[in-house]
C-alpha cells in the first residue's frame, strides 16, 4: 500500500480522521446574531467560577462536519442497508413518517413544564398510546415513563414491590430462568431482590415440576420472556401463572419478544400481572446505533396505584392533564414524561397498521423465522426442536468439530452482505447463532439468507481458515478487543500528552 | 399493508415450504384459549397522509411561535441544522448498539469522539457512551459511589433538581442507601455549615449540582474540600452543559453526571434526552453504562470497539454496575454534532450570550420592582425572582402575549412562596424581557 495515500483500500468510503486530528484554530461552523443586550464581562461576572479555556475542543467548518459525520455513517450497516437479523433485537424497518411527525415543531419545541392548556396535543399522543398499548397487551393501566426496556423492567419489579409491601411483605427473591436477559437478574438485584435461577427443561420451556418446588412465601415474582429467548411460546403460561398465584407471587412478562404475540394472543389473557414492551423493537421506534429506547410498563389493575407518578388525567372540564397526587406510587423512574418522541413514532407506527397490519406483521415475522429455521436445518444444529415463534437459535456445534465458533460464522456473513446474528446468547445454547429476520425481510432476502448460512457451512468444511480470517471484504479487520480492555483508550489526547502518559 | 415486503403468494410459497397448512398451524403453541377471536380494539389503519395530518393537529397552538423564559432541567437552544441532516441518516438510526465492529465503525468512532469531547469539557479522565438522562444518572452515581467507598449513605442537596431527587429516592430506597438532605444558604448556594454536618464516616457520596436548580454556581473546590476530607465522594451534577462553555468545570469531583440535552437535542416534552456519566481513571470499573475504547485491527489499522464490558448486565448478570442495556446513542450524536459546530471558540461566544442575556433580564426584573432572590453568588442563565403576585397570574396574563414565563417554585418549594424560576438563553430576544419585566413589576 502506498503510504502516501491515505485513503482505504478495500473500500469505496475515504479514511476519516478523529474531529480533534481536523481542528485548526480559527476553522468555525457558527455564526451568533448580534447580541441584543449590552455585553458583559464574565470575569466581572462569574470571578473565579469563569472558565479559561475549552481544551482540545474541536475547531472545524461545516462542511467538514458534513462531510466527518458522513463518511462515519457509511461505515455502519443498518437496517436501511438489509437484514439485521439481530436475535431478541427485533430490527425492523423504521418508517419514516414517524421521523417526520416526531419533529413537527409544536411537538419537538414543547417545553415538558409548558402550561397543560397548550399541551393538550402532546397529552393527547400519551393518552392514545397507553391506551392502545392496553389494549395490544390485554392489561388494565400502563406508564411510559421508563426510557428503554431494562428500566421498564425495574419500574415493572419495582411495582411488584410496592404492592406486596402493601400487603405487609415485600418478599425476598425473585426467580428467572437460565434463557433470561442478562437484564432482568440485574434488575432484580437493582430493585434489592435476591435472584434465584430456574432451570429450563428439556424442550427449553420453564420446568413447571422445579416451579412448584420453587415457589414459596419468599418469592416475589417470576421474570419471564415470552416467548422466551429460545423464540418458545412457554405453552404451559397460564399453569405456570397459577402456581405463582397460589403463593402470592405474581408473574413479570419481559415483553421482548412482543414481536411474536401482537394481534395474536394478549399478555393480560394468559395471566401476566406486569409486563414492558420495548418500542425500540416491536412498535418500530429506531435503534440509533444504541439507543433511545423506550419501555413502557403495562400492569393489572391491583398495581395501577402503584404506577409511577405522574399520570394523564382527563379533567373534570374535559381537557387533559398531569396528575401527581398518588400516595401510592413507587415515585418517579425518569423525569418528566419519558421519552416522548418515541411516543409518537410508536403511536404513528400503530396507526400505520391498524388491528389487521398489526396481525399480519406478526404473522410474517413468525412466518419468517419458521422458513429460515426450515432452510438451515441440517446445515446447523437445531439443539431445541420445539416450535418457534419470531425467532430461532441453532449452535455452532456442527463448525466447531472444524475449530469454527459462531463469532466466526458471523464475521463471515458480514462478507455477504448481512448483519450477523445474536452470537452466544442465550447463554443455555452453546455457541448460540441467534436469528430474528422480523416481518420486515421478503422472501427473497430470507432465501439469500439461507443460501449465505449454507454457503459458509460449506466453506467451514473446506476452507475453516477461510472464515476464521473473516470479514474480508470491510474496511478494517478483526479488531483486538483483548488489547482495547486491557490498555483502556477510551478518549482522544494530543500526542503529546498521550505519549507523556 | 405498506410496510411488509410480501406478496400473498410468498407467503403461500413459504408456508407451503415450511410443510404447514395455515399461518395458525404456526401459532399453535399458543393454547387455543388465549389465541384472540377478532381484531384488536384499535383504530383502522390510517393513510400516511392521515397520520401527518393528525400529528400535525395535535403539534397546532403548542410552542410554536412563543417566547419562553422556561429553563429548570430542559432548555431552549437553537439547534444548528446540520444536526438533523445528519441523524437523519439511515446508516446512524437504523443501525443497533455497535456489537459487530467491523461494521459499525461509524457508531462507534462517533462515541469516542463523544466520550473525547464530555472530557475535554468537564474536565474528567473518562466518560462513558451515555445514560437514559440525567436524572437516572444521577442516581448511578451515588449507587457507584458506594460501590466505589464500600459506604452506604448518600447526602442530596436540595437545589438539585427536584425530579432529579425524586428519581434517586425511588432507585436508593431498595439499595440499602439512606438519603439525607443538605439545605441552600441564603446565597442559593450548598450551605457549607449544613453540609459538613450531614457527612459522617458511613457517607458514600456527596451529590450537588451546578449551575444549581435555582442557576447558582456552586463552589465546587470548597465543597469537594470538605467531602473528600470526611471520605466522601463528590458528585457534580451539571443540567445546563452550555454553562461548560464559561464555567469553570468541576475539576475537583469525582465523578460528574450530565443532562447533555442543551447540546442540540430538542426539548421534545422531556425526552429523549442524554445522560453522561464522567470520572477518573480510576473509578471507570465501576461506571456503568457503554465504554468505547480505541484498538488495532489485523493490519494494524486504528479501530474502535465496545470495552470493559465485564461491568455490564450481559457478562455480569445480577453483579453487574447497573441493568443499563440501551443508552441514548443517536442523541448523544445530535451532542456531539453540536458541540462540534460550536468548537472550542462558539460553545463560549454562546454561553457568554446566554450569561449576558439572564444579567440583562435579572436587571430589568429587578428595576421593575421583583425582588432577586440568591443575588450574592454567581449565576449562568437562570435566575429566582420573588414577586409580590402569584407567579401562575403573571403567566396567565403573559400566555396571552405568547410569552411563557417562568417557573413558579412553589410546587417544589412551598416556603418559597411566590418565587419563580427564569431562564434566558440566546434565543430570548429583548423585546420579550423587556414585555416579561412590565408583569413582573405588579
Amino acid at each position: 500500500m502506498n503510504k502516501k495515500i491515505r485513503k482505504a483500500t478495500t473500500h469505496i468510503s475515504q479514511n476519516e480522521v478523529l474531529l480533534f486530528e481536523r481542528s485548526s484554530a480559527g476553522k468555525k461552523a457558527y455564526e451568533l446574531p448580534p447580541l441584543d443586550v449590552p455585553e458583559v464581562d464574565p470575569a466581572t461576572l462569574l470571578g473565579a467560577q469563569a472558565r479559561q479555556d475549552l481544551g482540545h475542543m474541536p475547531e472545524v467548518s461545516e462542511v467538514e462536519i458534513i462531510r466527518h459525520f458522513t463518511r462515519l455513517s457509511t461505515w455502519n450497516y443498518a437496517v436501511d442497508h438489509g437484514m439485521y437479523p439481530l436475535g431478541s433485537c427485533t430490527m425492523k424497518y423504521n418508517p419514516r413518517v414517524n421521523e417526520v411527525v416526531a419533529r413537527l415543531t409544536g411537538l419537538a419545541e414543547a417545553h415538558p413544564y409548558q402550561p397543560e392548556r397548550i399541551s393538550q396535543g402532546a397529552l393527547r399522543i400519551l393518552k392514545m398510546l397507553s391506551e392502545q398499548l392496553i389494549e395490544i397487551t390485554g392489561m388494565d393501566a400502563i406508564t411510559l415513563q421508563p426510557a428503554a426496556g431494562a428500566h421498564g423492567e425495574l419500574t415493572g419489579i419495582l411495582l411488584v414491590r410496592a404492592y406486596l409491601e402493601s400487603l405487609g411483605n415485600p418478599r425476598k427473591k425473585v426467580l428467572i430462568p437460565d434463557s433470561a436477559h442478562g437484564t432482568n437478574p440485574a434488575t432484580a438485584a437493582m430493585a434489592g431482590y435476591a435472584v434465584e435461577n430456574l432451570k429450563s427443561n428439556a424442550a427449553g420451556m420453564v420446568d413447571i415440576a422445579s416451579l412448584v418446588a420453587q415457589v414459596n412465601e419468599d418469592v416475589a415474582a417470576l421474570m419471564l420472556t415470552n416467548p422466551n429467548t429460545l423464540g418458545v411460546f412457554e405453552q404451559e403460561i397460564h399453569k405456570i401463572a397459577e402456581v405463582l398465584h397460589a403463593k402470592g407471587a405474581l408473574l413479570y412478562m419481559d415483553g421482548a419478544n412482543m414481536n411474536a404475540l401482537v394481534g395474536k394472543t394478549r399478555p393480560g389473557d394468559f395471566g401476566v400481572d406486569v409486563m414492558h414492551l420495548n418500542l425500540h423493537k416491536t412498535f418500530s421506534t429506531p435503534h440509533g446505533g444504541g439507543g433511545p429506547g423506550s419501555g413502557p410498563v403495562a400492569c393489572k389493575k391491583i398495581l395501577e396505584p402503584f404506577l409511577p407518578s405522574p399520570v394523564v388525567v382527563t379533567k373534570p372540564d374535559g381537557t387533559l392533564g398531569f396528575d401527581y397526587n398518588r400516595p401510592k406510587s413507587l415515585g418517579r423512574v425518569r423525569m418528566f414524561y419519558g421519552n416522548f418522541g418515541m411516543h409518537i413514532r410508536a403511536l404513528a407506527y400503530i396507526m400505520a397498521n391498524g388491528p389487521d397490519g398489526l396481525r399480519q406483521t406478526t404473522e410474517d415475522a413468525v412466518l419468517n423465522a419458521n422458513y429460515i429455521r426450515k432452510g438451515l436445518e441440517g446445515a446447523y444444529d437445531l439443539p431445541y426442536k420445539t416450535p418457534t415463534m419470531h425467532e430461532v437459535v441453532f449452535s455452532d456445534h456442527i463448525q466447531s468439530q472444524k475449530g469454527i465458533k459462531t463469532g466466526d460464522i458471523a464475521k463471515r456473513l458480514i462478507d455477504y452482505g448481512f448483519h450477523p446474528y445474536t452470537v452466544s446468547f442465550p447463554l443455555v445454547v452453546h455457541g448460540a447463532i441467534m436469528i430474528e429476520p422480523t416481518e420486515s425481510e421478503s422472501k427473497e432476502s430470507c432465501d439469500m439468507f439461507v443460501e449465505a448460512m449454507k454457503d459458509i457451512a460449506e466453506e467451514v468444511e473446506e476452507h475453516p481458515e477461510f472464515v476464521l480470517e473473516a470479514p474480508h471484504n470491510t474496511r478494517i479487520s478483526r479488531l483486538d478487543e483483548t488489547m482495547a480492555a486491557r490498555k483502556p483508550i477510551l478518549r482522544w489526547k494530543p500526542q503529546s500528552e498521550a505519549a507523556g502518559k | 399493508m405498506r410496510y411488509l415486503p410480501k406478496s400473498e403468494s410468498d407467503r403461500e410459497v413459504m408456508l407451503r415450504q415450511i410443510g404447514v397448512k395455515s399461518i395458525d398451524d404456526l401459532f399453535a403453541a399458543i393454547p387455543p384459549e388465549y389465541r384472540l377471536k377478532g381484531d384488536l380494539k384499535i383504530p383502522r389503519a390510517y393513510a400516511e397522509s392521515e397520520i401527518v395530518e393528525f400529528f400535525r393537529d395535535c403539534a397546532t397552538g403548542s410552542a410554536q411561535g412563543y417566547a419562553t423564559f422556561l429553563g429548570a432541567g430542559a432548555y431552549s437552544h437553537y439547534r444548528p441544522v446540520v444536526i438533523d441532516s445528519l441523524v437523519s441518516r439511515g446508516e446512524f438510526f437504523t443501525a443497533y448498539t455497535p456489537y459487530q465492529p467491523e461494521i459499525a465503525q461509524g457508531t462507534l468512532q462517533s462515541i469516542f469522539e463523544f466520550q473525547s469531547m464530555i472530557c475535554e469539557l468537564t474536565g474528567m479522565d473518562v466518560a462513558n457512551a451515555s445514560m437514559y438522562d440525567g436524572s437516572t444518572g444521577a442516581a448511578e452515581a451515588l449507587m457507584m459511589a458506594a460501590r466505589l467507598t464500600g459506604r452506604h449513605k448518600s447526602v442530596v442537596a436540595t437545589s438539585v433538581h427536584p425530579e432529579y431527587r425524586e428519581v434517586i429516592a425511588t432507585y436508593a430506597r431498595y439499595q440499602g442507601m439512606p438519603i439525607s438532605t443538605v439545605a441552600y444558604g441564603k446565597n442559593g448556594r450548598v450551605d457549607l455549615d449544613a453540609l459538613e454536618k450531614g457527612i459522617d464516616n458511613e457517607t458514600a457520596g456527596v451529590l450537588i449540582q451546578s449551575p444549581n436548580f435555582f442557576g447558582t454556581i456552586e463552589d465546587v473546590a470548597a465543597i469537594a474540600d470538605l467531602v473528600h476530607k470526611k471520605g466522601a465522594l463528590l458528585i457534580v451534577s451539571i443540567a445546563e452543559a452550555v454553562s461548560l462553555g464559561i464555567v469553570k468545570p468541576p475539576v475537583e469531583a469525582d465523578i460528574v453526571s450530565m443532562e447533555a440535552q442543551s447540546f442540540g437535542v430538542p426539548l421534545g416534552f422531556g425526552g429523549p434526552y442524554c445522560g453522561v456519566m464522567a470520572t477518573k481513571d480510576k473509578f471507570v470499573r465501576q461506571m456503568p453504562g457503554r465504554l468505547v475504547g480505541q484498538t488495532l485491527d489485523r493490519n494494524g489499522k486504528r479501530g474502535f470497539v465496545l470495552t470493559l464490558s465485564t461491568r455490564e448486565q450481559h457478562i455480569r448478570r445480577e453483579k453487574a454496575t447497573s441493568n443499563i442495556c440501551t443508552n441514548q446513542a443517536l442523541v448523544a450524536l445530535m451532542c456531539s454534532i453540536f458541540m462540534t459546530v460550536y468548537g472550542r471558540e462558539g460553545l463560549k461566544d454562546l454561553a457568554k450570550q446566554n450569561l449576558a442575556k439572564a444579567h440583562y433580564a435579572a436587571g430589568e426584573f429587578k428595576k421593575a420592582g421583583a425582588t432577586l432572590l440568591f443575588d450574592g453568588a454567581p449565576r449562568f442563565n437562570e435566575f429566582v425572582i420573588l414577586t409580590k403576585t402569584d407567579p401562575y397570574a403573571i403567566n396567565d396574563k403573559l400566555l396571552g402575549q405568547r410569552i411563557i414565563g417562568g417557573f413558579p417554585l412553589k410546587k417544589f418549594y412551598p416556603d418559597l412562596g411566590n418565587a419563580s424560576l427564569w431562564c434566558c438563553t440566546e434565543t430570548t430576544a429583548k423585546a420579550s424581557i423587556d414585555a416579561a419585566a412590565k408583569e413582573v413589576a405588579l
